[in-house]
C-alpha cells in the first residue's frame, strides 16, 4: 500500500507532487502538525525511516524525510517559518531519526516538539547556540573564535549505584582510528551503558558542497568518508544525473560497479583481518592485510589510485578496463578466491577465535528491525536489505544479487555474512567484467534548471547510501545531504554492547566499524 | 591447527622480497635510510602517536597499510604507540576541524620535548579538499607548529615512508 493511501485513510492531507521530481522516489507533501502522526502511522506497517534533511528556503525551511518499503522509497516534505520553526518529531516513533533530527536542531535551529532526547548533537563549541551553519545568511567561513575551546557541559546520562564506575575514552583514542568520545558506565567487567558522543570530525561538508560544480561536489563526496569514496560518489552522481535528467552510458555504469565491488571487498577484507587481530589472532590480520595491500595494488595498477578516489564522475566514470585489465582483474580474482577457500577452514577451525567471537556484541533481530540497522550490520541480524537486490540500479539491474544472511546477530554474525559478501562480489565482479558493454564512458554534462533536485540510493560496503542533491543558479549545486550507512548504525553499538564486558568493545566496535567523519558531515 | 602451520610457511616472509609498486620502486631503499636516520637520532628506534584531527579516513587506512607484512615499518625502528606520552612524533591527519582543534593542542602539550610533528596529507598539508570554514581550521601548521609535511590525498605507504625520513 502507497504511504499516501496509509496517510490519508487517517486522515492526514497529502499532497503528491506529480511527477515526481525525485523519481524513483514518490514525494509528498503534508502539513507539519501532521509531521510526527506521520511517522506514527507508517511506523507499525512496515515502513523504514530512510534520513531527513531540510533546506533554507528564505522565509521558510522545508524539511524532507525519506521512508522505505519493499524497495519503494516514498519522501514527506513540511514547511515551517524560518522565524520561530518547530515541527513535531518523528523520533519517538523511530530510533533511527533521533541524530538525524538534532543535527537539524544544531545546524538549522529547528526544535522537534516531543523528541525523546532533546541534547545538542553535532554541535560542540565551534558555533554558538543561537547561530545554524546551514541557513543561507550564515557565512561558510563563520566567526570562529581564536581558539574553538573543548566541549563542555555535555549533560552525559549518568548511572549511580554500588561499584558503578564510568569509563570516558576519546576523543583521540589509543589506535590509529578516527576521532569520537564514548562514555561508558560499568560495574567491575561489565557494561552498563554506552553512551556516543561524536561530531569531532564535523567539517562542514554540507555547507562547503554549496555552490560546488557537479564535479567538485563529486570529488567532494568521495572524501565524506574515505573508505567509501567509490559509494558516496556514486550515490552523488546518481542524485546529480537524476536532477539533471541524463543517465550514464552503460558502459560507465558496469565500471561503477567494478568500482564499487571492488570497494567492498579491499573494506572487508581489512574489517575481517582487523576482527581477528582484536581477539589476539594476529595470522589473519597478516594474511587478510596481505590480501588487502595486493587487492589495492590492482587498483592503483588498473585504475590509478588505490582507494579509488575521484574514478566516478558526474555523467560517467574517468577510468576504462581494457583487454589487459580484464585478464589482470579475472586473475587476482581467482587468486583471492583460491587464498580464501585456504583461509577459511583455518578459522572455522580455530576454537579460540571461536570462543571470543560467538555471542559477543549481539544485536537482536528485533532491535536491528527498530534501528533500521543496515548493511552487514543489519544482514548479520536477520534484516536482509540491500539496495542492490531491492531497488536494483544500473548495473545491478541485469543481474540478480545474492544476498548473504545470518540470524545470531553477534560479532561472528557480522564476521561471516563479510566474508560471505566477499564471495558475493567477487562473482558479480566476473560477471561485470563477462558482459561490460562497449561504448563511450560519459555523457556530456548538462546543467539541470535552478531548483532541480535528485535522490541517490546506492549500495556501499557499509550498506545503503542515500544522498540528496539540489541544484542553486548557474548549474552550481544548492544542497547537498549525504547520509552514510553509519548515521543509522552508530546507535546499533551503543545497544549490542549492553550486558558485554569492556575489554570487548574492541572488537564490537571493530565489527560494526561505523564512519565517524560519515557520520559527522 | 596444522593447516594454520602449513600457510604460514607457504605464505612466507614477504617483507624479504617487497614486489616493487610500479609507482613506489624504492621502498626498501627509502627504509634503509630511515632506519640509518632513526639509530642515528633516536638509538633505533622512533615512536609515533597518530592523531586524526578531522580527516576523512583516508589517510588513516594507508597509515594501517604501514604495518602489513608488506611495508612492515617497524622493521626501521618505527612504531606506532597509544599515548602521546610515549611519542616522539606526532602523526598528524585531516584539516583540523574546530571540534578537535583543543583535542589536538593538548595531545601536542602532553608529548614530551623533543617532539616531531609531521602533517600527513593534502588536507593536514594545506587544508585540502575543505579548506578553512566555520568548522575546520584547515592545515595542521595553523593549530600546532609543523615539521614535515607528506601530500597525497592519500598519500600511498611508500610516500609517507619517504616522509618520515624527510623529517630529518
Amino acid at each position: 500500500m502507497h504511504l499516501a493511501a496509509v496517510l490519508q485513510e487517517q486522515g492526514i492531507v497529502v499532497r503528491p507532487l506529480q511527477p515526481s521530481p525525485l523519481a524513483p522516489a514518490e514525494l509528498l507533501e503534508i502539513d507539519a502538525f501532521d509531521w510526527g502522526r506521520a511517522a506514527e502511522l507508517a511506523q507499525p506497517v512496515g515502513w523504514r525511516w530512510v534520513a531527513a534533511w531540510a533546506e533554507d528556503e528564505g522565509e521558510r525551511l522545508s524539511v524532507s524525510a525519506c521512508l522505505e518499503k519493499h524497495g519503494g522509497y516514498t519522501v514527506l516534505r513540511t514547511r515551517v517559518d524560518s522565524g520561530h520553526p518547530a515541527l513535531p518529531s518523528q523520533a519517538a516513533y523511530y530510533v533511527a531519526a533521533d541524530r538525524p533530527e538534532r543535527h537539524m536542531q544544531d545546524l538549522f535551529g529547528i526544535r522537534f516538539s516531543g523528541h525523546p532526547d532533546g541534547r545538542r548533537w553535532t554541535r560542540h563549541q565551534a558555533w554558538g547556540e543561537g547561530s545554524f551553519p546551514l541557513r543561507k545568511a550564515y557565512p561558510l567561513a563563520g566567526t570562529p573564535p581564536e581558539q574553538t575551546p573543548p566541549d563542555s557541559g555535555y549533560p552525559f546520562l549518568k548511572a549511580q549505584g554500588h561499584g558503578v564506575y564510568e569509563i570516558p575514552v576519546g576523543p583521540v583514542h589509543a589506535g590509529i582510528i578516527e576521532p569520537g568520545h564514548f562514555r561508558f558506565q560499568a560495574v567491575g567487567e561489565m557494561v552498563l551503558n554506552l553512551e556516543e558522543r561524536l561530531g569531532y570530525v564535523h567539517k562542514g561538508i554540507e555547507k562547503l558542497a554549496e555552490g560546488r560544480t557537479p564535479e567538485a561536489l563529486a570529488r567532494l563526496a568521495g572524501r565524506v568518508s574515505g573508505d567509501t569514496a567509490v559509494g558516496h560518489a556514486f550515490a552523488a552522481c546518481q542524485a546529480m544525473e537524476r536532477a539533471a535528467g541524463i543517465e550514464a552510458p552503460a558502459r560507465a555504469a558496469f565500471i561503477r560497479g567494478i568500482l564499487a565491488e571492488r570497494e567492498r571487498v579491499a573494506n572487508h577484507l581489512w574489517d575481517l583481518g582487523a576482527i581477528c587481530n582484536d581477539v589476539g589472532f594476529a595470522f589473519a590480520n597478516y594474511q587478510f592485510g596481505r590480501l588487502r595491500e595486493l587487492w589495492l595494488r590492482d587498483n592503483l595498477a588498473l585504475f590509478g589510485h588505490r582507494l579509488l578516489m575521484d574514478r566516478v564522475v558526474p555523467g560517467g566514470a574517468a577510468v576504462d578496463v581494457d583487454g589487459e585489465g580484464i585478464k589482470r582483474m579475472r586473475a587476482s580474482i581467482a587468486f583471492l578466491r583460491r587464498e580464501l577457500d585456504e583461509l577459511l577452514p583455518i578459522l572455522d577451525a580455530n576454537s579460540s577465535l571461536e570462543d571470543r567471537l560467538l555471542g559477543a556484541g549481539v544485536l537482536s533481530a528485533e532491535d536491528a528491525a527498530a534501528l533500521g540497522a543496515l548493511g552487514f550490520v543489519g544482514r548479520a541480524s536477520g534484516q536482509r536489505f540491500d539496495v542492490r537486490h531491492d531497488a536494483p540500479y544500473a548495473p545491478y539491474d541485469r543481474f540478480p544479487v545474492k544476498v548473504p544472511l545470518e540470524e545470531q546477530g553477534d560479532v561472528a554474525s557480522r564476521f561471516w555474512v563479510r566474508y560471505k559478501e566477499i564471495r558475493v562480489a567477487l562473482r558479480l565482479l566476473e560477471r561485470l567484467l563477462e558482459e561490460l558493454p562497449a561504448g563511450a564512458l560519459t555523457v556530456p554534462w548538462q546543467a539541470p534548471p535552478a531548483g532541480a533536485e535528485g535522490l541517490g540510493m546506492v549500495e556501499g560496503w557499509r550498506g545503503e547510501i542515500l544522498c540528496f542533491v539540489r541544484f542553486g543558479a548557474d548549474g552550481a549545486i544548492g544542497r547537498y545531504y549525504p547520509r552514510d550507512p553509519s548515521t543509522v548504525n552508530w546507535p546499533a553499538l551503543e545497544k549490542l554492547i549492553h550486558g558485554n564486558i569492556v575489554p570487548d568493545f574492541p572488537v564490537c566496535n571493530k565489527s560494526v566499524n561505523g564512519s565517524y567523519s560519515g557520520q559527522d558531515l | 591447527m596444522l593447516s594454520l602451520y602449513r600457510k604460514i610457511f607457504t605464505t612466507g616472509v614477504l617483507t624479504e622480497d617487497v614486489p616493487r609498486p610500479p609507482l613506489e620502486p624504492e621502498v626498501e631503499a627509502v627504509g634503509v635510510q630511515l632506519k640509518a636516520a632513526i639509530d642515528r637520532r633516536f638509538a633505533g628506534s622512533l615512536a609515533i602517536r597518530q592523531v586524526d584531527a578531522g580527516s576523512c579516513n583516508g589517510c588513516e587506512l594507508e597509515i594501517h597499510a604501514l604495518n602489513n607484512v608488506y611495508y612492515d615499518i617497524e622493521r626501521f625502528g618505527v612504531h606506532f604507540v597509544a599515548s602521546p606520552r610515549h611519542a616522539d612524533v606526532l602523526l598528524v591527519t585531516g584539516p583540523v576541524s574546530r571540534h578537535m582543534e583543543a583535542a589536538l593542542r593538548r595531545t601536542y602539550e602532553a608529548a614530551a620535548d623533543p617532539k616531531w610533528v609531521i602533517a600527513a596529507g593534502d588536507c593536514a598539508a594545506c587544508g585540502g579538499e575543505f579548506g578553512v570554514s566555520y568548522a575546520s581550521c584547515g592545515a595542521v601548521s595553523n593549530v600546532i607548529p609543523v615539521h614535515a609535511v607528506i601530500p597525497g590525498c592519500p598519500p600511498a605507504p611508500a610516500e609517507l615512508l619517504r616522509g618520515i625520513l624527510g623529517l630529518f
